[in-house]
């Protein structure tokens, strides 16, 4: 007998009785899904928000608070060699800007897709993380975040709430583990 | 209404007089107090020690001595909720069933049963209170502070009662004194850090007397006071519910 | 393999020989327990929540055989490639296996406590091929040799200036350096070298979706993306309880987790892996090792509820003021004794005594398992297949014999207390462990019963 028929057998033989799945209706609570909420705990996180008219101005907001990038890679952008190279070639991408799909303001998550950001590592790998989201598109908790994304539709997606950072050294916190050392969030009107 | 009296046998033995502000308490509080003079134990210093096996005859014995009572009252809430639940004899499973429904820790018994809303009592002090874990956590005599669910406290509104007690606030409010039976022995390091520190707590925030529900962390951690020679003592919450109007507080 | 000798209370009382140490470590645990307290807090429903998380995985538990196929099918239409371990021994051949496959000898693991479990790390180690962890805190008690000591926080045990001294050694810093900030952003360097040139990564899961076939892995790091999204081969390794149903029910654990474990909203990184990307090849271990034996142990499959958030170890005052190494398995604390005897009973038979039953273990857990009471379980077990000693099981014996016969009772707690009184020495000795730091209580002169006896007794 292989180990998968072993494994299958012992668990077939051992599970419990079968039980109802509970409903999750109620769960979300009163929780607002405000822009005031998400931008909150985004600032908790120790993420920053713009509110922004429309992509056209966040250039100018990245030259104003980031002086000194060199490689930005903006989605959506006319430059798109990049996604075709070896991503590891990314490394030295200073600020990555990409869309998001929707904001949970109970956590201050964001949710993307490969779709989205083309090469899985890019929100990762870059040393600066940007990612723009209308403000229409802000929800209250995970459960209407689920509700929304539905069933998946590409091969990889991420909830990003933050800058990546640690605590595993005496518990102090220090933002830009290995993933992006900041998080701007320019949400937009529409 | 015929309470009986059950008094664990570390209290029977080490801390009678525990055992006679319980008694004078209830009797006080107008019920009729019975002390069935046959019992021992509860069977918990075994049964959490992996030996719940060998417990048949103490629980024999405590239906024997309890099963006609109306009430059983006991000022424990570790041996209470032992026999709450673990109480089983399969020759007298009515009377063991009725025993564990019956069963009460002395001050859920004044809040719940009798519903004491004033004590004749004054005790001019400060006072902290320990929060006994398997009063708290295992029979609910107050909010866990785990838990995301409104206050309460059955000890402490009985203490409030008192005129003159005056409660300490603690920085952990309900943190175990590390005594966990046979764990203070076996366990002697963690044990004694885990007291130390609770002793700490009420010291800090000006406690002149720690008071519980449960004699066995109090007798822990009087122990550790007693040792630092800290001026601070301990006394079971009956103790302080039975300090007479006219008594003072070095009686 | 890594087995100690040394008992908890041995390991503990060491442990306790630096009292100001375990002053720090309790203090910097608690303040997380008091982060995730604000967090619990700030959701009302918090308790509902618990009470769905727990009914989700029961449910999961219940129909885990179906669960598995399905996940198994849906992750293989995907284009994963599914394995199944029995045991730690076939996991660590698995992954072996696939790594000499391809000609790796070098690869990047993110936290994994499954992988501990099986000592993935020795094997292939063993076998020439490196291994480097990138959660910063496993990456330092790999450099200090040490396992991990918290399942969260895996070098919580550690002081800045000993992790200084370690990037020191090891990676160059400049000694005496121990900030954090600046540690951090040196290991961020260090480790940034190792995901660029890794064609291997090795990924835990924490969640893995029946309807979907696709495993959730959070981090605040980022490492286990920098690690997968890198590397032409990705391994993810699971144990077959990570199961969940649907993906709606991701919802309800990843509001719970993170703010259970660390008191964050949720972690920075909650990554979906559902496909290889193009060219790559996505692995997944399915690991038994003993798990389906614990599933058929009535009192203690609830156990495999775990979403591995260590809020138990955080609030145990036993963890807390023994440390994470004393526990000596790879999973310590409240839920790690009560996993670690179904591992190995022998091994494991002091786990489930290193506690005062308080309970707080099983209130601050957001899927419910009743850790006290399964320790209390544990106990009952592991006497009864005889995994005590000779000598505790006679002083029990005694002592059920005299609790049990009032008279005998009566007649020994009088001669005791005359002991006490007469020879106090007797007791208040050295080889008595409650005199070492404590006074024994006075003993009165009359029992309660004795006073009774002569007082009221009508």
């Amino acid at each position: 007998m292989s180990s998968r028929e072993q494994i299958l057998a012992a668990v077939k033989q051992h599970q419990p009785e079968a039980s109802v799945l509970p409903s999750l209706e109620g769960l979300s609570g009163s929780m607002p899904g405000t822009l005031e909420a998400y931008r909150k705990v985004l600032e908790g996180l120790g993420g920053s928000l713009f509110e922004v008219k429309d992509e056209k101005e966040i250039p100018a907001l990245l030259a104003e608070h980031y002086p000194h990038l060199q490689r930005i890679i903006t989605i959506g952008s006319n430059e798109r060699a990049w996604i075709n190279e070896d991503p590891h070639l990314l490394e030295n991408v200073d600020m990555a800007v990409v869309p998001g799909l929707w904001g949970v303001a109970e956590n201050g998550a964001i949710w993307l897709t490969e779709q989205e950001v083309q090469v899985r590592v890019l929100p990762f790998i870059c040393q600066h993380l940007a990612i723009v989201l209308p403000k229409s598109r802000i929800l209250p908790t995970m459960h209407e975040a689920y509700e929304k994304i539905g069933a998946p539709q590409n091969g990889f997606g991420v909830f990003i709430a933050g800058p990546s950072k640690t605590a595993d050294i005496e518990q102090s916190l220090v933002l830009g583990a290995h993933g992006a050392k900041s998080l701007v969030v320019f949400i937009t009107e529409a | 209404m015929k309470v009986g009296l059950f008094i664990p046998c570390y209290i029977d033995q080490f801390y009678p007089q525990v055992g006679i502000a319980t008694l004078q308490l209830l009797e006080k509080l107008g019920c009729e107090v019975e002390y069935p003079q046959g019992q021992t134990c509860c069977g918990q210093p075994m049964a959490n020690s992996g030996y719940e096996h060998l417990t048949h005859q103490c629980n024999s014995l405590f239906i024997k001595n309890f099963a006609d009572y109306d009430y059983i009252v006991g000022p424990s809430g570790s041996c209470v909720l032992h026999i709450k639940d673990h109480l089983h004899d399969p020759a007298a499973e009515t009377a063991a069933t009725h025993i564990r429904e019956r069963i009460y820790e002395l001050t859920e018994f004044l809040t719940d049963v009798l519903r004491v809303q004033n004590l004749p009592a004054r005790f001019p002090c400060k006072v902290g209170l320990h929060q006994s874990c398997h009063g708290q956590r295992g029979l609910g005599l107050a909010q866990m502070s785990e838990l995301v669910a409104a206050p309460f406290s059955k000890p402490e509104k009985l203490l409030r009662m008192v005129e003159g007690v005056e409660l300490v606030p603690l920085d952990r409010q309900d943190e175990c004194c590390g005594f966990g039976g046979t764990f203070c022995v076996t366990e002697e390091a963690v044990s004694v850090k885990m007291g130390k520190d609770r002793v700490v707590d009420h010291v800090k925030h000006g406690a002149e007397v720690i008071t519980g529900t449960d004699v066995s962390c109090l007798m822990h951690m009087e122990g550790i006071l007693r040792r630092q020679h800290a001026g601070v003592k301990v006394m079971h919450i009956a103790e302080i519910l039975n300090q007479n109007i006219h008594e003072q507080a070095n009686s | 393999m890594n087995r100690q000798t040394a008992d908890h209370a041995t390991l503990a009382d060491r442990f306790n020989e630096n009292e100001p140490r375990v002053d720090w470590h309790d203090q910097t645990l608690w303040w997380v327990r008091a982060k995730r307290d604000k967090m619990a807090r700030s959701i009302p429903e918090w308790e509902q929540l618990r009470d769905t998380a727990s009914a989700i995985k029961r449910n999961a538990l219940g129909n885990l055989y179906e669960y598995l196929i399905q996940f198994e099918q849906q992750a293989t239409q995907n284009g994963a490639i599914v394995h199944w371990a029995a045991d730690a021994a076939e996991h660590n051949r698995i992954v072996t296996g696939i790594l000499q496959q391809h000609g790796v000898r070098h690869l990047v693991k993110s936290k994994s406590m499954l992988t501990e479990e099986c000592h993935l790390n020795p094997h292939l180690a063993a076998n020439g091929i490196e291994v480097i962890d990138t959660d910063l805190g496993e990456r330092i008690v790999q450099l200090a040799k040490e396992p991990p000591s918290h399942i969260v926080l895996p070098c919580i045990h550690k002081k800045k200036e000993e992790i200084g001294e370690l990037f020191h050694e090891h990676l160059g810093t400049p000694a005496g350096n121990a900030d954090p900030q600046f540690l951090t952003a040196a290991a961020r360097q260090h480790l940034r070298k190792e995901f660029l040139q890794a064609k291997a990564a090795v990924t835990g899961v924490n969640f893995a979706v029946a309807e979907t076939g696709e495993m959730v892995v959070c981090t605040n790091e980022g490492n286990a993306d920098m690690g997968a999204h890198l590397a032409d081969i990705h391994i993810a390794c699971m144990g077959i309880e990570k199961i969940i149903p649907q993906r709606k029910h991701l919802g309800v654990f990843l509001r719970l987790l993170a703010r259970s474990a660390t008191g964050q909203p949720i972690t920075t990184y909650s990554s979906h892996f559902r496909q290889p990307r193009a060219g790559q090849e996505l692995h997944i271990v399915l690991v038994d090792n003993g798990r389906s034996r614990q599933l058929g142990r009535e009192d203690f499959r609830n156990s495999l509820k775990c979403i591995r958030c260590g809020a138990c170890m955080n609030t145990c005052p036993v963890y807390r003021r023994s440390g994470g190494h004393s526990y000596h398995t790879a999973v310590a604390g409240p839920i790690g004794a009560i996993l670690a005897p179904n591992l190995d009973m022998k091994d494991y038979a002091d786990l489930p005594f290193a506690s005062t039953l308080c309970g707080s273990c099983s209130n601050v857990c957001p899927v419910k398992i009743d850790i006290h009471q399964q320790l209390y379980k544990w106990r009952q077990v592991l006497v009864k297949e005889g995994h005590t000693t000779a000598s505790k099981t006679a002083g029990m014996k005694m002592m059920s014999g005299v609790l049990s016969a009032p008279r005998t009772y009566r007649a020994a707690g009088k001669m005791g207390r005359w002991v006490m009184r007469a020879f106090p020495g007797m007791v208040n000795n050295r080889l008595n462990p409650w005199y070492k730091q404590r006074e024994m209580p006075a003993p009165p002169a009359q029992s309660f019963s004795q006073w009774y006896e002569k007082n009221k007794k009508s």
